[in-house]
């Protein structure tokens, strides 16, 4: 392989891992906080589809932007009241999520401009364009820097240098600050925040917005920048993907970079190379496909260091009285 | 004390749940600017009209019954198996193998040792998500989940390498022979002076599905197992005192679950497709988790269930044949089914609850 090509594997890992790093970041604050959350699949669909049908419709791609993350947010509402204020079982209302969003796509997709369950393809303005950074065009030439800054470094859309930023973000916000400390106090021992005189309630309905909002970008990036409008089930289980990398980090923000840009790499590898010739042996395309699932249910049974979610995950909290 | 009568746990909230998804699917309807009403009526009599929409209700709902009593089995002793559809496929490659390498002189010694096969790959399947939730603590609805993409992986993989027909393109395998074909209910209900459509694919496996209803039922109420599994779901604690093995149970549990699920491939890879083709379980493992929710986990809710949804698809399938609503209508259908019946159970719970109270007070 030459130097050339593994930049361009490498660009389309960074362009693969992106949708998957914002959902991996928006799992780990619900999660933190004690909400697991498998609707993450569910939430992107909805916002990819609300983010293209505006886009495709005002031509401006913010506000399929915005769009996208006020559709995501309804789902985070509901998912909050189901396993917040009714103290229902999270994980069935993830479910319960993820095939509302699965239909409702369609349905609606159908109703509004009869393509098949799909939107218009975006022209230029619906879609986010790509940003050269500076002189890149003049760094080129120079060898080995050069293609790494134009093709790998330049060249995104904005979206993938904001995932990039939201994971110092996160972990400045989860580690550094007041709120962070008490968003994990409330995924380990919501009682003792309760005690503490801060509302366990509120603290949860926070990290399920904040969750909310970044499916919904992840969304919107899929279906505006990644490609040009929204088709039928487009997510294709990059949500699970997005499960499967924050457990596979142990719930860590810098640890998420690394498990998404590893499962960006795999996907970018089988979409180039389908099946691989390593001498005498060749690994199907398949077994690629299945790999980030197989590490994680690796990672899960702890036989490679134990993940451990955490301690009040998937537990309604009851106030004593 | 239990707050309310066991009537209205068992009827009342179950309905009123439906109840509240119905009126919410037919504002969707409302909303994409089509008639409620119509829709309804469409659909009845396209899936209960005639022995052809019976049939088709009937093939759906065998589907369902399987995945339905599966999860519902793990429901039971509180383990969320997310994982049937991921079975389900298992369970087709164990029909494909039984059908496809022996040969059998007669259908009903087949549809046996498929059904074996089925439930083995299905089990097998469940066996390691099984293990890693009673002996390392891994979580059964993360790793189950991931057993349903790993599953989709290994059925390409095995469907466009290993069983595909030489100088085929198609990623399915060769058709099941003459011998093992099952009989559809026309042909059972003919001799029998019943007129049944020809062209529906329900078949003998519907009777199957039956069978394994009771056969749950038994198992669940009146074996010391199924007390176990019971106990061991209502109280970890309490079924540890009483010496029963969480590992055990968590196991076994996983593994009847496993195997329902993949008995599933009876139906819709023997008695429908007679070849195994990709995605040949269209989703139905899924729907086993809307059955079981809404039939309580009890063998006979679980067929009502079932019968619901099968005519559910039948009829959705009529909707998007003849009107512009699209068959993606039933997964919305199937989402608010999960969301009231499972989810938000409490919304309709506590109310109900409270209301009953005030009642008994008023009395006393």
């Amino acid at each position: 392989m030459d130097f050339l090509t593994l930049i361009q594997v490498l660009d389309s890992t960074v362009r693969l891992a992106t949708p998957l790093l914002l959902a991996c970041l928006a799992g780990l604050f619900s999660e933190r906080a004690g909400i697991f959350d498998i609707g993450l699949e569910g939430k992107m669909l909805m916002a990819a589809f609300f983010s293209a049908a505006i886009a495709a419709t005002t031509g401006n791609v913010w506000y399929g932007l915005l769009a996208g993350i006020a559709s995501s947010l309804a789902l985070s509402g509901l998912h909050g009241l189901a396993s917040i204020t009714f103290r229902g079982n999270q994980l069935i209302s993830g479910v319960a999520i993820n095939f509302l969003a699965a239909g409702m796509t369609v349905l609606i997709a159908q109703d509004w401009f009869q393509q098949g369950g799909r939107t218009p393809s975006l022209i230029s303005g619906g879609r986010f364009e790509p940003i050269t950074l500076p002189f890149a065009d003049a760094i080129e030439p120079v060898p080995f820097i050069g293609p790494i800054y134009s093709e790998l470094l330049s060249g995104h859309s904005i979206l993938v240098y904001l995932a990039f930023l939201a994971v110092p973000a996160t972990a400045w916000i989860l580690f550094g600050t007041r709120f962070g400390l008490r968003l994990r106090a409330v995924g380990e021992n919501p009682a003792a925040v309760d005690t503490a005189g801060v509302s366990v309630v509120g603290l949860r309905y926070a990290a399920v917005m904040i969750c909310g909002l970044l499916c919904g970008i992840a969304g919107a990036y899929l279906a505006t920048a990644l490609q040009a409008g929204f088709v039928k089930d487009m997510t294709a289980g990059r949500g699970f993907i997005a499960l499967a990398a924050l457990i596979f980090a142990k719930w860590r923000p810098w640890h998420a970079l690394g498990a998404c840009l590893l499962f960006g790499l795999l996907q970018a590898v089988a979409l180039r190379f389908q099946n691989i010739e390593l001498g005498t042996i060749v690994i199907p395309v398949q077994f690629m496909d299945a790999l980030p699932y197989i590490l994680t249910v690796v990672i899960l049974a702890g036989f490679v260091g134990k993940a451990i979610p955490p301690k009040a995950g998937g537990e309604p909290y009851v106030k004593e009285r | 004390m239990d707050k309310m009568p066991k009537w209205a746990d068992v009827v009342l909230i179950p309905l009123i749940s439906l109840l509240l998804a119905a009126v919410l699917s037919a504002l969707v309807i409302l909303g994409i600017g089509e008639d409620p009403v119509a829709a309804v009526n469409l659909m009845v009599s396209g899936a209960l009209g005639s022995t052809y929409g019976w049939g088709y209700t009937l093939y759906y709902a065998t589907n369902f019954l399987f995945t339905g009593l599966a999860v519902s089995v793990a429901f039971h002793a509180r383990l969320f198996n997310i994982g049937g559809e991921g079975q389900a496929m298992l369970g087709g490659l164990g029909v494909a193998i039984m059908c496809l390498y022996i040969d059998w002189p007669h259908w009903s010694l087949a549809l046996i040792f498929a059904s074996l096969g089925a439930a083995l790959f299905g089990a097998a399947w469940a066996s390691i998500p099984a293990y890693l939730q009673a002996k390392r603590g891994s979580h059964i609805v993360i790793t189950t989940i991931m057993f349903n993409f790993i599953a989709a992986a290994v059925l390409n993989y095995v469907l466009v390498n290993l069983m595909r027909p030489e100088g085929s393109m198609d990623p399915a395998t060769a058709r099941f022979p003459e011998t093992v074909h099952l009989p559809s209910l026309h042909e059972i209900l003919a001799p029998i002076g019943i007129e049944f459509s020809k062209a529906a694919p329900a078949n003998v496996s519907f009777i199957v599905a039956l069978v394994a209803c009771v056969a749950v039922w038994l198992l669940i109420w009146r074996t010391k197992l199924g007390y176990e599994i019971r106990a061991y779901g209502n109280s970890e604690h309490g079924a540890l005192y009483a010496g029963i093995s969480p590992v055990k149970i968590t196991i076994i549990a996983m593994l009847i679950s496993g195997g329902l699920a993949g008995m599933m491939a009876t139906n819709n890879v023997m008695g429908e497709a007679e070849r195994l083709v990709l995605n040949s379980t269209e989703g139905a493992g899924f729907i086993g988790i809307a059955v079981a929710l809404m039939g309580r986990s009890h063998p006979f809710g679980v067929f009502l269930a079932a019968i619901l949804f099968g005519f559910l698809y039948q009829g959705g399938a009529e909707l998007a044949l003849w009107t512009s609503i699209p068959r993606e209508l039933i997964v919305v259908i199937q989402a608010l089914v999960i969301l009231f019946t499972g989810a938000l159970d409490n919304m309709v719970r506590s109310p109900l609850e409270k209301l009953f109270l005030a009642m008994r007070r008023e009395k006393a």
